[in-house]
């Protein structure tokens, strides 16, 4: 066999090896060995991509020094990537996952622009490089321009995006608040234009390197204007759609340097995140388009917060919420993404150890969008070592409620609000929430009354079943774990 | 959905390596472009297939472990620097190798310390 033949066999075995990952994925016992054959199959694939026709070419020319100056690059790479990994802590696993992202979106588009170089006839030394790319003039509209132009704008988007994306999520000053000014619809408009101009330039003139450097230009741009405006919880929509990007991105990079790994490898991470992403849309009640383009309706809602909280707030302390909790067989604990600013997981921990501890059964009621990204609530919660079995998703745990003695919703608000299911002029109307409203009890702990993402009031927290608990989440958990264990 | 999972993975396979022989014997560049498009669409097939059973307290891991998995591109990056064609390219491409690779391995030490957390028998 040819080398070649034995390079595309080991990025065979690669990509059957994200593919056997993927499907572990399925399984929480699974998934570590999983982790573990992605990662084999990426160490195939980067082995293999050593013994390349051109890297083999300069080893011949200029002796082992490519190589080292390639395994340098790479443990440099690998050593701040895990330095990054292990250092920071789990509670911003959002941002960092955004941040990754990101890099391996710049990655593809750096690689495009390499090869476009290259490929221009920009070569040192001819002897050093395969016949094809000391043509200077490319051909327009073949497989290699287009693709360098996808690649290009889509790993530009998904860079910026993911960066922005990252300062939103870290909480930044300067990103707090979503860019909602309209005339952002005009700039996207322009850009969107020139978008397709550029990528019609680039196919057409391949050769003209700067046209692909505006096209990245210009990408970048997009990916900040489309993400600024997103509001911080319709962020596990956007970090899907980021990483769906990014697949797609280094797909498109495969298409250019003719690689099959790339493609499926990249393909496969397309579909996860598009798959993600319409999950969380549906989890939402909102369309794609309404995500990226709308902002979040406006919020000029019809009910103002005095006719719905004016005298009908109950207001609870420790003491007064033990007691209901003594008597319960059966509690149902509701994260929100205000659990994570907390920082209340281990304290939601011990209140349930205390509960538990009197026979009472607890469970918690996980959102699909409850936090800031996909799964957000059960990697925080599996942090405190909570078992996984005890976290029950929406539709499995919606049928109990009404069993159910007391619910304590923690830093959640839009997706208990019941006006999704009764207001049909909400600005929710419609979206999938949790029942707590059905349960006997609910207590809910917030700081204040102020609304969530959506920014309309709660009927739930006026509701007769309803205590409220004003209080610092933690500090909050950890008096009633004290009251409990008092009593 | 129409095709059984079982029959779509070798033949997603056996397309890779069929066709990626035939690209080093040379042939004409809108062929080669098919034969992409063709690997290209079964592994999105694949990917929906596959993804659509993971459960939502995995989709986190998920998100990051496949994050990683986008890192792939540090074949290309590694195979663009190492040629040593052009000086400028050559620099962009080892920036892209380090890019890349901070992707690759940040994103499979994050999905693990994840995982970890999820394991049972921790205690």
């Amino acid at each position: 066999m040819s080398t070649q033949a034995w390079i595309n066999l080991a990025y065979l075995t690669a990509s059957m090896l994200f593919i056997m990952a993927f499907k572990l994925m399925t399984g929480p016992r699974t998934a570590v060995r999983g982790n573990y054959l992605g990662a084999a199959g990426m160490a195939i694939a980067i082995l293999a991509a050593c013994f390349e026709k051109p890297v083999l070419h300069s080893l011949t020319a200029n002796g082992v020094w490519p190589l080292v100056m390639l395994g340098i690059a790479g443990v440099i790479g690998g050593g701040i990537g895990a330095i990054m990994a292990i250092k920071y802590p789990m509670t911003g696993m959002p941002q960092m996952v955004a941040l990754l992202n990101g890099f391996g979106g710049a990655a593809s588009t750096l690689v495009a622009g390499a090869e476009l170089w290259n490929m221009t006839g920009n070569v040192s030394s001819p002897d050093a490089v395969v016949a094809q790319q000391s043509v200077v003039q490319l051909a327009p509209w073949t497989q290699f321009a287009i693709a360098t132009a996808f690649t290009g704008l889509i790993g530009a988007v998904t860079f910026w995006g993911s960066l922005v994306a990252f300062a939103k999520l870290e909480e930044l000053p300067q990103f707090k608040k979503a860019w909602t000014d309209p005339i952002r619809h005009k700039i996207n408009l322009a850009l969107a234009i020139t978008t397709v101009l550029l990528i019609w330039a680039v196919c057409a003139h391949p050769s003209w390197t700067i046209l692909y450097w505006l096209l990245v230009v210009v990408g970048s741009a997009l990916g900040c204007t489309l993400t600024l405006p997103i509001g911080g919880a319709d962020m596990p929509v956007v970090i899907c759609l980021l990483n769906s990007y990014s697949g797609l991105a280094a797909a498109a990079a495969g298409f250019v340097i003719d690689n099959s790994v790339l493609v499926i490898a990249g393909s496969l991470v397309g579909a996860s995140g598009l798959i993600l992403t319409a999950i969380m849309c549906k989890a939402m009640n909102r369309s794609l388009v309404g995500v990226l383009f709308g902002g979040l309706g406006t919020s000029t809602s019809t009910i103002s917060d005095d006719s719905v909280y004016a005298g009908k707030i109950k207001s609870a302390g420790a003491e007064e919420i033990a007691m209901v909790l003594e008597g319960a067989s059966r509690v149902v604990i509701v994260p929100g993404y205000g659990l994570a600013v907390a920082q209340a997981q281990h304290a939601v921990r011990e209140l349930a150890n205390a509960l538990e501890k009197r026979g009472t059964t607890v469970e918690y009621a996980i959102h699909p969008v409850a936090g800031r990204m996909p799964g957000h609530m059960n990697v925080l919660l599996a942090e405190a070592d909570i078992p996984y079995e005890k976290l029950r998703e929406m539709d499995d745990i919606n049928p109990t409620f009404p069993e159910t003695d007391v619910a304590i919703v923690v830093g959640a608000n839009d997706v208990v609000n019941p006006a999704a299911r009764t207001d049909p002029k909400s600005p929710i109307a419609g979206m999938p929430i949790l029942d707590v409203d059905k349960a006997r009890t609910v207590v809910v702990v917030k700081r204040s009354l102020s609304p969530g993402f959506a920014g309309i009031p709660n009927p739930l927290f006026a509701a007769d079943n309803t205590l409220m608990y004003f209080a610092d989440g933690k500090k909050a958990i950890l008096d009633l774990t004290a009251a409990i264990e008092k009593s | 959905m129409l095709l059984p999972n079982a029959l779509l993975l070798p033949l997603c396979a056996a397309h890779s390596t069929l066709f990626a022989a035939a690209a080093a014997v040379g042939e004409d560049p809108a062929s080669q472009f098919i034969r992409l498009l063709t690997v290209f669409l079964l592994a999105m097939w694949v990917g929906f297939e596959v993804i659509t059973k993971v459960p939502q307290r995995l989709h986190t891991p998920l998100t990051s472990g496949s994050n990683a998995i986008s890192g792939i591109t540090v074949v290309g990056a590694l195979v663009v620097a190492g040629a040593l064609s052009s000086g400028f390219g050559t620099l962009l491409g080892l920036l892209a190798v380090v890019l890349a690779m901070i992707n690759v391995v940040g994103g499979f030490v994050v999905t693990h310390r994840m995982l970890e957390m999820f394991s049972p028998k921790k205690k």
